[in-house]
């Protein structure tokens, strides 16, 4: 007879892993994947297989230098590539994605101490890398193209156009929003895909309900105040469907290792990335805001984590004066 | 009564492991056969040891006292079949605590056995006449008769049972939860015995001054509410059916869920003026008052993939594991742990010389396919441990202060509140022992206080 021993409990849920997150976030993330690849072609296949693989890659050769048991089994890492991929315009030169990569994952994670360490989400961190390093390779013009394969990609992008009240006008309407007929970064044009999958993850308890929720109520509200003093051009729904505000909210923003632990934490930070996109989109250079929002929100939630110590029910224990 | 329709009740989070009752919900109770041998340990309850009262090579009956009380909280320990002492022994329990056992080899002749131990047992007429029974000396005797929490804690009873007037009891709760998977013991006693566990229960409330009895009982048992309702006819006892989910028999989920009352933490339910008590416990109480029996034997189930004959049985204090198993025709190959208790709080055991305590509620066997084989990751920081701690705890941060020795984060997050009932390691994706790590946590910061 070989009887282990262990601590309780001695059950644990078999459907819940580390790696089965991961793998949740990225079935979550097909309809999205597939609208990308119908609106931009092989580009966005292109992309992503870059992406995936420069992660995979830094990761692997990172913990084998730094003496760490080397697998990409866990799947975070090919997730950073899939997330960084679907938030990069579809004419990024390639040299992009791979320095974006490495970057996401050398100084966004593996510095830190690898998976769970790290504060900063890595796809973002490699994200405003490449943002900062190749401006002008990545600037509005990136996304328009005249002689594009799709009509779509020959449009300035929605939150582009909004900025301006002469070419307001040329923003596309709700349905085109929707199925993501319209120009944008690789992943964040279908609003209809990206819920799709999020509720999914919501639903899975993969992802906290409370960050989209906080995003979404955060920038809706400040949204149609700044709509009502006449400080943006388009409504606070055009807002909320235009640009990556969706595909940060539920994709980018629920990342569990750079989001706080505890519910009110969660709420709190989600509600305060999307006053930060409003506040970004409307007041700064900037016509998207999501990157900026989810990296500033990122380096308060240790305190986040701190404020919103719950009270255990029954309240806090008594300590005894002389124990 | 319509219970089909009855509100359901519950308290805020916790887990749904799997429920796995299939393998003994339908196996009445037996009497275990009188084991050759029993190994009563004079510490099975929580509080201090009990002291030997009789000398090595006495003859004993069943029933016959052989250790005294070692304090308040504490309890008599009795000889659970009739034969002669042996020498002291000292065994290791599943807790990891060592104790000092009594060992009696059985005599051939055996007052208490077979059909007329079940019958006694759990048979015949429960009816009581509370008039002709002094409240206050309830707590005494149970006191004498050595009864403790059967629930797996073996809180002493005669602590629960005492009045008190400053702090008066208003409502006495009977725990037929059972919320652990596995274990039957207390579904199978509810079903065969329900008279037994109202007589337990008016009796608690005549010794407490309880105005309100409620019998709470999880809604993955309907048939046990149902022989409870019958045996209740239009007596003033209530039945409360709880939605099933873990933990709804602890104390604290218990008297929130049936309640709304906050136990304080570092406290009791009497705290809030209410006494929780276990089905079983009740059941004894019975027995002790209508059958003059003290605790000397228990319903203890033996389940799991891994035994090959899923059992209720009852069993003698001190009987050891080996005993029941092979009884139960034993183990399987595939065998991967022996808890005794449920899967959720009960402790792995290698020894199967270890004898059946008052606590113990259960002999799980799990097989391979039951543990997740998985490494432990690093901690993701989902916050799903937060997500489904019923006290509203912090474990990720509990038990990374636990590794970093850090004492005053683990006093900031409330170490002393955790019930240990696991709700967070069940759940926790990167599969890190929590709970582990936690009790880990309550040593260190006890030792910084020294
Ligand atoms: S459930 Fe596990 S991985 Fe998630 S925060 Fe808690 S300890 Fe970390
Ligand atoms: S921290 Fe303690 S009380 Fe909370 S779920 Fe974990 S074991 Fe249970």
């Amino acid at each position: 007879m070989n009887v282990s021993v262990a601590s309780s409990p001695h059950f644990s849920n078999m459907k819940q892993g580390t790696r089965q997150m991961m793998v949740d976030v990225i079935l979550a993330l097909i309809p999205t994947i597939a609208v990308s690849v119908w609106i931009f072609g092989w580009y966005s296949i292109l992309h992503i297989g870059i992406c995936v693989l420069t992660c995979s890659l830094t990761e692997l050769v990172w913990k084998k230098l730094a003496g760490m048991p080397a697998s990409v089994s866990d799947a975070s890492g090919p997730l950073t590539g899939v997330i960084l991929a679907l938030s990069l315009p579809w004419s990024a030169p390639i040299y992009v994605s791979v320095l974006g990569s490495i970057f996401a994952i050398a100084i966004g994670k593996m510095i830190f101490g690898g998976l769970g360490m790290n504060l900063f989400n890595p796809a973002m961190v490699g994200r405003a890398f490449v943002m900062l390093s190749f401006a002008g390779a990545l600037g509005a013009s990136a996304y328009v193209y005249d002689g594009a394969p799709a009509d779509a990609l020959t449009q300035a992008t929605p939150l582009t156009v909004a900025r301006d009240v002469a070419t307001a006008q040329e923003f596309p309407g709700l349905w085109p929003l929707l199925i993501g007929k319209t120009n944008g970064s690789l992943g964040e044009t279908s609003s209809l895909a990206i819920l799709l999958g999020g509720i999914f993850l919501c639903v899975r308890r993969t992802a906290a309900w409370q960050i989209p929720t906080g995003v979404v109520l955060g920038a809706v509200i400040p949204a149609a105040f700044f709509e009502l003093l006449g400080f943006t051009a388009i409504t606070a729904f055009d807002h909320l469907f235009a640009g990556s505000l969706l595909f940060g909210a539920f994709f980018i923003a629920t990342d569990p290792v750079s989001s706080p632990i505890t519910p009110k934490g969660k709420w709190i930070f989600g509600v305060g990335i999307g006053i930060l996109i409003m506040i970004l989109r409307t007041f700064s250079s900037y016509p998207e805001g999501v990157m900026f929002a989810v990296l500033l929100m990122n380096s308060v939630v240790p305190l986040l984590n701190r404020w919103t110590i719950p009270t255990p029910v029954g309240g806090s224990f008594p300590e005894k004066p002389n124990a | 009564m319509q219970l089909k329709n009855l509100p359901r009740f519950t308290f805020k989070k916790g887990i749904h492991p799997p429920e796995c009752k299939s393998f003994s919900e339908h196996q009445a109770i037996e009497v275990l056969p009188t084991p050759d041998i029993v190994r009563i340990p004079l510490l099975q309850h929580i509080g201090a040891p009990s002291k030997v009262s009789i000398k090595p090579r006495a003859e004993v009956a069943v029933g016959d006292k052989i250790a005294d009380s070692g304090g308040f909280i504490s309890a008599p320990v009795h000889a659970s079949v009739s034969g002669k002492t042996a020498r002291e022994g000292v065994i290791t329990l599943p807790n990891g605590r060592r104790v000092t056992t009594v060992p009696i080899k059985a005599s051939e002749e055996q007052p208490l056995e077979g059909d007329t131990l079940k019958e006694a047992f759990l048979g015949g007429d429960w009816s009581i006449n509370l008039d002709e029974i002094d409240p206050t000396s309830l707590s005494t005797a149970c006191s004498e008769a050595g009864i403790v929490g059967m629930g797996g804690a073996a809180f002493p009873t005669h602590v629960k049972l005492m009045r008190n007037e400053e702090r008066p009891v208003t409502d006495l709760l009977i725990n037929g939860c059972e919320c652990e998977p596995f274990l039957t013991a207390d579904h199978r006693l509810m079903l065969e015995s329900p008279a037994s566990i109202l007589a337990g229960a008016k009796l608690a409330a005549h010794a407490t001054g309880a105005e309100n009895i409620t019998i709470c009982i999880e809604e993955n048992k309907m048939d046990a509410v149902q022989a409870l309702a019958d045996a209740i006819g239009d007596e003033n006892i209530q039945i409360k059916v709880m939605l099933s989910k873990y933990p709804q028999g602890g104390e604290k989920s218990l008297v929130m869920a049936a309640l709304g009352k906050a136990v304080p933490t570092g406290g009791l339910p009497l705290d809030v003026g209410v006494v929780v008590m276990n089905v079983g416990t009740a059941s004894s109480l019975a027995r002790m008052v209508l059958r003059q029996m003290p605790l000397t034997h228990r319903i203890v189930t033996v389940t799991g993939a891994g035994i090959e004959n899923p059992k209720n049985l009852i069993v003698p204090i001190g009987t050891p594991f080996q005993t029941v198993i092979d009884y139960c025709g034993g183990i399987k190959d595939n065998v991967s742990r022996i808890i005794a208790g449920g899967p959720m709080m009960g402790f792995s055991v290698t020894d199967l010389e270890i004898p059946v305590t008052k606590g113990t509620s259960g002999i799980t066997v799990l097989t391979h396919d039951d543990i997740k084989q998985a490494n432990t990751t690093a901690c993701v920081r989902c916050g799903m441990c937060v997500d489904t701690c019923p006290l509203d705890l912090v474990p990720t941060k509990l038990a990374l202060a636990a590794r970093h020795k850090s004492i005053d984060t683990l006093k900031q997050y409330s170490v002393d509140a955790c019930m240990e009932c696991g709700c967070c390691a069940y759940q926790c994706p990167a599969n890190i022992p929590l709970v582990q790590l936690i009790r880990t946590g309550k040593i260190l910061k006890k030792m910084s206080n020294n």
